[in-house]
């Protein structure tokens, strides 16, 4: 082989190898990619139920309810809608009514957002992101958000 | 009272300083191939490193004597905290961790200052004047929006303790680790910038890239290792990997490192690829500043992201810009200048590992988009997605398959021009192995599990067995006399048996990988004290549950006799931790190994009616993940203490102690 042959062979793979990681990408975005939804956006955009979402936003005082094996089930809001959401299963050790909370899973016919995993924060001073820019939206939210927490917590904690 | 802290600002102002000297006069003598101005470089740059250890010493005294008089102290730790988490606590926040980031890199800074003396002083004086800019950014970074040594006017009486969750051993040492493996490609960065400064490169750089890049691998392998088994038994849901954004911010670093290193070999070996190998060494790095970014910035929020304030990512992102943007861009002028190197046919050493490299940089790349594309559309579009473990395992996965299939075979290929259908004959031991544990897993299964099973378990065995059919062939094992193999396997060079066992090492982390995700069972129960919940072939009775007081935390504990076919083989005692101070808890897993499989039981909620909510799981052999990381590291350290590979050491004096039998290296 000349080097030049050498060199376009080596091309060659370079082209194939990138073609196959671009080729995969684009499969897996079209099949693996979960959107975020608010509760109101949930409400709003009137997704269809079985398809794979995440919601986020607080657990609504109150709303926590136990069953038989272990499971739960919980309202979420972002103060102007509400989405009802049971689960199975261990949830959380952050997990506390009027605290932030992901979900992830799909609607039910019947309109409940039936959970796989359920995600809470890591620290007191920790608000997933998601949720932080959902309540944002809805005006819950004004300044620095950790600021927010800190004294919505201990108000509602007490 | 002494005023540590002003003492430790103080120095790490004086550090800054003395890194703007070791930034511009080394680069200026090494212009005006000046010997005086380029040896300013090594002095400066370990007093450098001893100036940021002051300032590091200084922080971790005012952390063991529980001074809250300084903000970072009092918002990260507590008196009554055992000293392991007052020292840990040092690097445990944001302010800390970037102390201990400089650290890292003055360190390598002044390793290559002190043991560099048969470098070529102008490349020396270049590398150390890269070094230091990298040092200037990130110093002043602290200074500016991260300085850990400031103070409250009135001190508070306690701290606001730690985040419960990083109170662990685990913690204390992942983040060191990681962070020299995170730095220390800045070596090989500051490397290849100099050589594209001075455009000359040659062999003898890569043998000195080499073993940086090397070492820095092994810290970055046992660091992800640590973090992955932490978030196993702390996180209480038995995950180990989660392609957290967090966790690629490190993994792609180590795929680009894993290429570079794989590089520099045919660079070294044959003065091939070197255009290719300086790109690496400046991807490495800046994957390694943009996960420094990711995970400080305050973009992702996690449990790595101890504050969040726009400044400082604004900050991180300028750094990023420049290095990246400006190290590209000499890269792209000065690149087309340097030499072509040696010639070699598509089937050879060399070009196997081109093709290692081709798979691991588009790995690198699938996570790379995956990792990054959230962000971008959420900033673009405001569209929140989330990337999670489907989208890698869909790309990631049949990136790395022809890349393990490959494995086995560029070890035996000669260099220049090999011979495949050779190769292959030579492997068919190793496919046969292959094969039959695809049969016998096949059978086991009886069919009913997923068919990729045994033919990954078939892969994962291929990988190992190859690694020793290597080193079979290299000593000529089962065909001359065992004498003959024996002294023929002393003579063998270390890199040849590091190479070979970390190969091996991957195998055997990717059969954890493997069984793990496959074959793991998990149960979910309420347990009333009294009762018995089994997995496989256990039975585990929930004896009692008691409350302990620990130093800054109480404990809810509980007991339970794990019994396998009836007997009695011991007790687990999972617990929960509830930390007053931050009005917080953790999970305490309790883990029972079994072989390299473990048992592993998590508390969930106590409920009112006195019953205990557990989630037990029975993970087959989890613990090969990280033993197999273990064993690469230790393939790493064996090729690092190769005599050809040591830092600067000379060539050995009697090349002939190699065997001349032995085949072609």
């Amino acid at each position: 082989m000349t080097r030049k042959q050498r060199r376009l062979s080596l091309i060659g793979a370079a082209l194939g190898v990138l073609a196959l990681a671009v080729a995969l990408v684009l499969v897996a975005l079209n099949d693996s990619i979960v959107f975020f939804n608010s509760p109101t956006d949930v409400v709003e955009k009137q997704i269809k139920p079985g398809t794979r979402i995440r919601i986020g936003g607080l657990v609504k005082e109150g709303s926590v309810q136990r069953g038989d094996r272990l499971a739960v089930r919980f309202d979420v809001t972002d103060g102007k809608s509400t989405v009802a959401v049971a689960y199975q299963g261990l949830l959380p050790d952050l997990f506390r009514e009027g605290q932030g909370v992901v979900a992830e899973g799909a609607l039910d016919a019947a309109g409940t957002f039936r959970a796989d995993s359920v995600l809470a924060k890591h620290d007191e001073t920790y608000m997933p992101k998601e949720v932080a820019d959902a309540l944002k939206k809805q005006g819950h939210w004004k300044d620095d958000y950790e600021k927010k927490v800190g004294a919505a917590q201990q108000g509602k904690a007490r | 009272m002494l005023m540590i802290a002003e003492l430790g600002h103080y120095a790490l102002v004086l550090a800054l300083g003395l890194a703007l000297v070791q930034a511009v006069v080394p680069l200026v003598g090494a212009r005006k191939n000046d010997p005086a101005l380029m040896a300013v470089a090594a002095p400066t740059a370990v007093a450098q490193f001893c100036f940021i250890a002051l300032a590091f010493a200084a922080l971790t005294i005012c952390y063991v004597r529980s001074d809250f008089s300084v903000i970072n102290v009092f918002e990260n730790s507590h008196s009554a905290k055992p000293l392991v988490y007052k020292i840990s606590g040092v690097w445990g926040n944001h302010e800390g961790s970037m102390l201990l980031w400089v650290l890292i890199l003055s360190l390598f800074g002044a390793l290559v200052a002190s043991f560099g003396n048969n470098l070529p002083a102008r490349l020396k004086a270049n590398v150390l004047a890269v070094q230091s800019w990298i040092a200037v950014a990130f110093v002043l970074f602290i200074l500016v929006t991260s300085n850990p040594f400031l103070r409250i006017p009135e001190a508070p009486f306690e701290g606001r303790d730690l985040n419960p969750i990083l109170q662990d051993p685990g913690l204390a040492v992942h983040p060191p680790l990681l962070y020299v493996g995170y730095v220390g490609l800045s070596i090989s960065f500051s490397f290849a910038i100099a050589a594209l400064i001075d455009g000359r490169i040659d062999a003898a750089w890569a043998r000195w890239v080499r073993p940086w890049t090397l070492l820095a691998w092994m810290f970055l392998t046992l660091g992800i290792a640590m973090g992955s088994y932490w978030a196993y038994y702390t996180l209480g849901w038995g995950g180990w990997w989660f392609w957290d954004p967090v966790e690629n911010a490190s993994f792609m670093p180590w795929l680009a490192a894993t290429a570079l290193l794989h590089s520099a070999l045919v660079m070294e070996k044959r003065n091939a690829l070197k255009i290719w190998t300086i790109l690496l060494a400046i991807l490495a790095f800046s994957l390694s500043l943009i996960g420094t970014f990711l995970v400080r910035s305050g973009v992702l929020t996690s449990v790595h992201t101890f504050a969040s304030d726009p400044s400082r990512g604004f900050f991180i992102l300028l750094i990023l810009v420049l290095f990246i943007g400006g190290a590209l861009t000499l890269f792209a002028v000065r690149a087309p200048l340097l030499k072509q190197g040696g010639l070699f046919a598509p089937i050879s050493r060399e070009g196997a590992l081109v093709l290692n490299n081709l798979f691991l940089v588009a790995a690198c790349g699938a996570v790379f988009f995956g990792t990054l594309y959230p962000l971008a559309l959420e900033a673009l579009t405001d569209k929140k997605i989330s990337v999670g473990a489907p989208f890698f395992n869909l790309t990631f996965g049949p990136l790395f398959v022809p890349l393990l299939i490959a494995v086995p075979f560029g070890p035996l290929l000669a260099w220049k021009r090999g011979d495949l259908l050779g190769v292959a004959q030579r492997l068919t031991g190793a496919a046969a192995v292959a094969a039959i544990a695809v049969a016998v897993i096949f059978a086991m299964e009886g069919g009913g599990g997923p068919i990729l099973v045994p033919f990954a378990i078939g892969l994962a065995l291929f990988v190992m067995a190859g690694a020793v059919t290597e080193l079979v062939e290299r000593t000529g094992l089962l065909k001359v006399p065992f004498g003959t193999a024996f002294a023929r396997a002393r003579g063998l060079p270390r890199s040849t048996w590091g190479g070979a066992l970390a190969h091996f090492g991957l195998g055997i982390t990717l059969l954890g990988i493997i069984g793990e995700t496959q074959w793991s069972v998990e149960r979910i129960a309420e347990l009333k004290p009294g009762q018995t919940i089994s997995i496989r072939r256990y039975e585990l009775t929930f004896d009692r549950m008691a409350m302990r007081q620990g130093p800054n935390y109480r404990e809810l504990a509980a007991h339970f006799t794990v019994r396998r076919l009836g007997e009695e083989i011991g007790v687990m005692e999972p617990g929960k931790r509830t930390f007053p101070s931050r009005g917080s808890g953790t999970t305490e897993t309790a883990l029972m190994t079994r072989g390299f499989s473990q048992l592993y039981l998590s508390l969930g909620d106590l409920n009112p009616d006195g019953s205990l909510a557990v989630r037990l799981y029975y993970k087959p052999l989890v613990l090969l993940i990280w033993l197999g990381a273990v064993v690469m590291v230790i393939g790493g350290a064996l090729s690092l203490s190769d005599r050809r590979l040591r830092v600067g050491a000379p060539k050995p004096a009697k090349a002939k102690a190699k065997p001349a039998l032995a085949p072609a290296e």
